[in-house]
C-alpha cells in the first residue's frame, strides 16, 4: 500500500499537474493554429510573461498587506489573464497582423514568432534579470498530507495547495472553454473559421473579430498555464521556453486545430513524462528480499533518466504520427 | 431599379483582368442563369459581386447602391448570399450549427428562418445533429443552400449547385431553387447543366472570355441556333 501511495504521489499527482499545464498551453497553440494556420512558437513567452504579470500583481497585493486564504497567485490570476490577453492582442497587432496583411506564408509567421520569443524573453531578462523568483517568499505553500494509515500505508498522500487548486482551475477552465466553443455564437464562429476560413468569410462572419477573440482566449489560457507552472516550481525568464517542445507535441498529438485533442494530448504527455522518470525501485524494493544477490535492484530504475525527460514527448509524437498522421482527434495536416 | 446591376465590370485576381466588361441586371423575382465554357469567368463574376476579388472597372449596384469591393460581412446583412461551388459546408460542425453560421450577421431571433429552411429541406431537420461532413453530396448542397438562406437574402448566388450530383438529385436541387425563388428570393446561378437550367431561367447570360456573348430569357437562349451550336452542344 505504501508503494501505491508513493506511486500516486509521484506519478498521478505530478502527472496531472504537468498535464494540466501542458493542456492549457497546447489549447492556445491549437486554437491559434486553427484560425491563423501557423505554429505560434512564442506561445511559451505568453505563458512566461503571464506568470510575471501574476507575480507582479501578487507582490503588489502583498505590499498592500492583503492576505488571502488561497495563494495570492490564484487570487490575482483573473487580472493577470486580462493583462495577458491584451498583451497577446498587442503582439498580434504589432507583428503578425501586418505580415498577414501582406499575405505572408505560415513559415514567415512562424519565424516572426521565434523573433517575438527572443524579444519578449530579452525584455523579461532586462527587467527581472536571469534569476528565479518564488510566489511563496512571503506566503507559505500549504501541503495537505492525507494520512492513509488506515489503508496500511506508512506514507501519507501528499498534495500541495497550489497543485490542488491548479487541477480545479484547469477543470473549470476546460469546461468553460467547452461551453464557449459549443454554445456561444463567437465560439461557434471560431470553430467555423478553423474548419473552413473561406466559407466563414462568405457566411459574413467577422473574421477579424474571431482572430481577436482567439488571441484573447489563447493569451488568457497561456497566462493561466504559466502562472500555475511558476506556482508549482519557480518563476524564471525561461520558465515556459523549457517546456515548449512537450506543449507543441501535445497540440500535434491531439490533432492540430482540435481543442479537445490538445487537452487530451497535454494530459497524455504529462502523465507519460511523470511515469517515464518514475523510480520503480521505490515500489519494487520489497522484491529485493526474494531476488538473488546478483539481481538486486539498482538505486534508480526508471524508463528514462530525468535529464532525458524531454525525449518522452518526442517518442509519443513520433509514435502517434506513425499510427495516426492527423493526431488522435484528426486535426489539420497542413 | 434592378435588385442587382452590373455594368461593364472589369476585374481579376491581380494579374491580367479575367472579367472584361460583364453586364447583368437581376430582379428579386428573377432566376438568372450564367452559362459558358470552362474558364469563361463565371465563378469569377459571382466572386466579384461578393467582394472576393478586386473589381477595377465598371459598377456593381445592389438596391441602387454601389457594392463594388464591399466585403461579405457587409454584403450579407444587406441581403446578398453566396454558395461557393466547393467546400461549401463546415464539415466538422452539425447541420444546425452550419445553419446558425449563416445567421451570424443577424442580431434578431432567427428560429423562424431555421424552421423555414427545415420545411424546405425536411431531410436536414432529421439530421440536424449530424456533422455536415457525414452527409451525401446532395444533402451537403442542401446544407450549403440552407446556410445561405439563414440570412434571409434578397438575392441568393449559387455556383454550380448541381455539380457532382446524380441526375435525380440535379432535378431535385433545381426544383428547390425554383421553390426558393417563389418564396421571394432572387437567384443568380452558374450552371454546367446549361440546357436544363436555362429551361427555368427568367434571365440567361452566356459568358465567354470575361464578357457577355448573349443575353436573353432562358427560352430565347435555348431557341437561339447560334447559342445552341456554340455553347449548348448543338
Ligand atoms: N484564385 C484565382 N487566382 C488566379 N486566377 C484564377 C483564380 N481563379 C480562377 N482564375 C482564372 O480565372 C479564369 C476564369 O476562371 P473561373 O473560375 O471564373 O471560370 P469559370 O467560368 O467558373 O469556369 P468553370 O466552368 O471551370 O468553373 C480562369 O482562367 C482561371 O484560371
Ligand atoms: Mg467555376
Amino acid at each position: 500500500m505504501t508503494e501505491l501511495i508513493f506511486f500516486i504521489n509521484q506519478v498521478v499527482i505530478s502527472g496531472a499537474v504537468l498535464g494540466c499545464i501542458y493542456a492549457l498551453g497546447a489549447v492556445g497553440i491549437t486554437l491559434v493554429f486553427g484560425i491563423l494556420r501557423f505554429a505560434h512558437f512564442a506561445h511559451s513567452e505568453l505563458m512566461t510573461s503571464g506568470a510575471f504579470f501574476a507575480f507582479l500583481l501578487a507582490a503588489l497585493f502583498a505590499s498592500w498587506g492583503i492576505v488571502t486564504p488561497i495563494p495570492l497567485g490564484f487570487v490575482v490570476l483573473p487580472i493577470a489573464m486580462v493583462m495577458s490577453a491584451i498583451f497577446a492582442l498587442g503582439i498580434d497587432k504589432g507583428f503578425y497582423a501586418p505580415l498577414r496583411k501582406r499575405g505572408a506564408k505560415p513559415v514567415i509567421l512562424l519565424i516572426a514568432s521565434i523573433g517575438v520569443t527572443l524579444m519578449v524573453q530579452g525584455l523579461i531578462r532586462l527587467f527581472f534579470g536571469a534569476g528565479s523568483y518564488s510566489f511563496f517568499e512571503t506566503e507559505t505553500k500549504d501541503v495537505f498530507r492525507v494520512d492513509l494509515a488506515w489503508l496500511g500505508s506508512t506514507r501519507p498522500l501528499v498534495i500541495t495547495e497550489p497543485q490542488l487548486l491548479m487541477i480545479i482551475v484547469t477543470v473549470v477552465s476546460v469546461l468553460a472553454l467547452h461551453f464557449f466553443l459549443t454554445r456561444s455564437r463567437l465560439g461557434k464562429a471560431m470553430r467555423a473559421m478553423a474548419d473552413n476560413a473561406d466559407l466563414a468569410q462568405v457566411s459574413g462572419i467577422n473574421t477579424a473579430l474571431v482572430v481577436r477573440v482567439t488571441w484573447i482566449v489563447a493569451g488568457a489560457l497561456a497566462c493561466m498555464a504559466g502562472t500555475m507552472l511558476a506556482l508549482d516550481v519557480t518563476l524564471k525568464p525561461d520558465l515556459a521556453f523549457n517546456i515548449i517542445i512537450p506543449i507543441f507535441a501535445a497540440a500535434i498529438v491531439g490533432g492540430l486545430g482540435q481543442a479537445y485533442g490538445a487537452i487530451a494530448g497535454g494530459l497524455l504527455i504529462g502523465f507519460a513524462e511523470s511515469l517515464a522518470v518514475f523510480n520503480w525501485t521505490m515500489v519494487l524494493r520489497p522484491l529485493n528480499g526474494v531476488l538473488p544477490e546478483w539481481a538486486q535492484l539498482p538505486a534508480t530504475l526508471s524508463f528514462v533518466p530525468t535529464e532525458y525527460k524531454l525525449t518522452v514527448a518526442f517518442v509519443i509524437l513520433v509514435v502517434v504520427l506513425l499510427v495516426r498522421p492527423t493526431g488522435i482527434f484528426k486535426g489539420a495536416s497542413s | 431599379m434592378a435588385l442587382l446591376e452590373l455594368k461593364h465590370v472589369v476585374g481579376g485576381y491581380g494579374g491580367a483582368p479575367i472579367l472584361n466588361g460583364v453586364n447583368m441586371a437581376i430582379e428579386q423575382s428573377d432566376i438568372g442563369v450564367i452559362v459558358g465554357p470552362n474558364g469563361a469567368g463565371k465563378s469569377t463574376t459571382l466572386k466579384a459581386i461578393f467582394g472576393l476579388l478586386k473589381v477595377t472597372g465598371g459598377t456593381i449596384e445592389f438596391l441602387g447602391e454601389s457594392i463594388a469591393n464591399s466585403l461579405p460581412d457587409k454584403l450579407v446583412p444587406r441581403g446578398l448570399s453566396f454558395v461557393p461551388q466547393e467546400k461549401n459546408v463546415f464539415t466538422s460542425m452539425s447541420v444546425e450549427e452550419n445553419l446558425e453560421m449563416g445567421a451570424f450577421t443577424r442580431k434578431d431571433d432567427f428560429s423562424e428562418t431555421m424552421q423555414w429552411v427545415y420545411e424546405m429541406f425536411p431531410v436536414l431537420a432529421e439530421k440536424r445533429r449530424q456533422p455536415a461532413g457525414e452527409l451525401s453530396g446532395g444533402q451537403r448542397q442542401m446544407v450549403a443552400m440552407g446556410r445561405a438562406l439563414m440570412s434571409k437574402p434578397k438575392l441568393l448566388m449559387l455556383d454550380e449547385p448541381s455539380a457532382g450530383l446524380s441526375p435525380r438529385y440535379v432535378i431535385e436541387i433545381f426544383e428547390t431553387i425554383v421553390r426558393v425563388n417563389q418564396e421571394g428570393v432572387g437567384i443568380l446561378m452558374v450552371e454546367q447543366n446549361a440546357r436544363q437550367a436555362l429551361a427555368f431561367a427568367s434571365k440567361g447570360f452566356v459568358l465567354a472570355q470575361g464578357q457577355n456573348r448573349f443575353t436573353g430569357t432562358g427560352q430565347e437562349l435555348i431557341a437561339d441556333p447560334e447559342v445552341a451550336k456554340s455553347f449548348l452542344g448543338g
